[in-house]
């Protein structure tokens, strides 16, 4: 009796989660959808984005989300790749447990304070040292490239050490050194859980707002350089939202409904992979 | 409100289009904006409580001290981008704009920009705080803020020659200034009543002095 209570308390709040996320789904599209009928696909997918004059196009910032994710990625997945395979492979248990929790930690970090950083440190430097005005598709991938690092490293970290210790045995004994075990064995034997990692860390980036508004300038204008200002789709819904109404307030509500499928699309190429192990 | 300890004032931020919209819809007693009523809006009691200069800030080290209104238009519509065009160096002009939507923009855009369109590819900021930061830091950055938040670290331009004081804008000769608006649905009455008033008092015009703007009572009509 008393088992089956406790299940279906446990079944309800579990639907609960479920719930909201339904709830949210519903409500941006229920939101955001009906301008699109209304402006059209056209206009809604242009590069003139003027939303108090009725022009509504995001691809400048579907351009400027991307650019910044692919950038986050150059940075991050090197260094992410190295961390991850130096910490399963190369360290010792005490190093190990040092260096891991240490990086992980780097989530816990706030974006403000990643994008007060960017401000005070990485602007200046860019701008000094390659002209324009610093806040630059360069200083948003750096920042976002160090943001998505606990990511990539702990879920490709997990996925070295998952590896059975017979393949680098079998390795050793075929005569290979310790490298081309990491490279021919090993990488390929984790690789379902480094793009994993690495998805979702472009999740993470794709999704960053905070700290992007802050270092990315925020120009419309789709970016010439990586020195030149970007705007992204969040930066848009969280820089306009506050004066928002009408048919603005509709268009914000659309490039979160963008922003979502990218996400959801990106999340299940990531189950894919991982679940074909 | 320490003379009115009865009164309880809940203030909500969000904008001047969030102020306007709250008091249409009954959601807010009175409703504040800094900029005009546009022509959907109309229908509510408008009284003016202050006047805020808009100023064409620069970095303090910039050479360049006065722009002509079309020079201001040609910066900030990507028409000319080099310092070098206007006296000072040979460096790119970074135009820093505000968001669409922001009551500062939409007063920009109304007495200095007119028809012609703000470019995209000018930075955009949400605030005044943070376009004045950019400008603070980046020699050859160009902004606007409130003329009440223009400190020591930036330089108010001259715009065809008048200066951004207080004098100039409280005799109007310095033209860009947006009203600081109260906005009701009905005759003010009761508790609203007691606020306006504060706020229209000599009291209250001074805290609103202390801030940087021009009271309302303090304006010299020609």
């Amino acid at each position: 009796m008393k088992d089956t209570i406790a299940e279906k308390v446990l079944l309800l709040i579990a639907l609960s989660a479920i719930l909201s996320l339904l709830l949210i789904t519903f409500f941006i599209f229920q939101q955001g959808v009906p301008l699109l009928f209304k402006i059209g696909f056209g206009n809604f997918f242009s590069t003139h984005w003027s939303p108090t004059k009725d022009h509504f196009g995001i691809l400048s910032m579907i351009i400027g989300s991307l650019m910044v994710t692919v950038g986050a990625l150059i940075v991050g997945i090197p260094f992410g790749l190295a961390c991850a395979i130096f910490l399963a492979e190369f360290s010792s248990p005490v190093v190990q447990k040092t260096l891991k929790p240490i990086i992980e930690l780097l989530a816990g970090i706030p974006s403000v304070v990643y994008g007060f950083i960017g401000i005070v440190i990485l602007v200046p430097f860019i701008r000094q040292t390659f002209g324009g005005p610093g806040f630059s598709v360069l200083a948003a991938s750096i920042i976002l490239g160090i943001m998505i690092l606990p990511t990539i490293v702990s879920i490709s970290y997990d996925s070295f050490v998952a590896v059975p210790n017979t393949y680098r045995e079998g390795s050793f004994a075929v005569g290979a050194t310790k490298w081309q075990t990491v490279v021919m064995l090993l990488l390929p034997a984790a690789r379902s859980g480094i793009v994993a990692g690495i998805i979702l860390g472009m999740g993470r980036a794709i999704g960053e707002t905070m700290a992007v508004i802050m270092i990315a300038g925020n120009a419309l204008k789709i970016p010439g350089s990586i020195f030149d200002s970007v705007r992204t789709l969040t930066s848009t819904i969280a820089l306009e939202l506050g004066y928002a109404a009408g048919d603005h307030r509709a268009a914000l509500f659309a490039c979160g409904a963008v922003l979502f499928i990218i996400i959801i699309a990106l999340n299940i190429v990531a189950i894919r992979i991982t679940g074909r192990e | 409100m320490e003379e009115h300890p009865e009164i309880v004032v809940n203030v909500q931020g969000g904008g001047s289009t969030a102020g306007i919209q709250a008091t249409l819809n009954r959601t807010c007693d009175i409703g504040a904006s800094s900029r005009n009523l546009k022509v959907s809006e109309r229908g509510l009691r408008v009284i003016l409580i202050a006047v805020d200069g808009i100023a064409v800030i620069v970095h303090r080290e910039n050479p360049v001290d006065d722009l002509s209104i079309d020079e201001v238009r040609a910066i900030f519509s990507s028409t000319i981008t080099n310092w070098r065009e206007l006296g000072g160096a040979d460096t790119k002009i970074i135009p820093v704009t505000r968001e669409e939507g922001s009551g500062t923009r939409g007063s920009f855009e109304e007495m200095i920009m007119g028809d012609v369109v703000i470019s995209d590819a000018c930075l955009v900021q949400d605030s005044n705080g943070a376009v004045r930061e950019i400008i603070a830091t980046t020699p050859q950055g160009i902004g606007y803020i409130s003329v009440g938040l223009v400190d020591e670290r930036e330089k108010a331009l001259a715009i065809d020659g008048v200066k951004p004081t207080i004098i100039n804008l409280m005799t109007q000769k310095y033209r860009f200034s947006r009203p600081f608006l109260l906005l009701l649905c009905e005759e003010p009455r009761d508790e609203m009543k007691t606020f306006v008033d504060y706020v229209l008092s000599k009291k209250g015009q001074d805290i609103l002095k202390s801030g940087g703007l021009i009271p309302a009572t303090e304006i010299q009509d020609d």
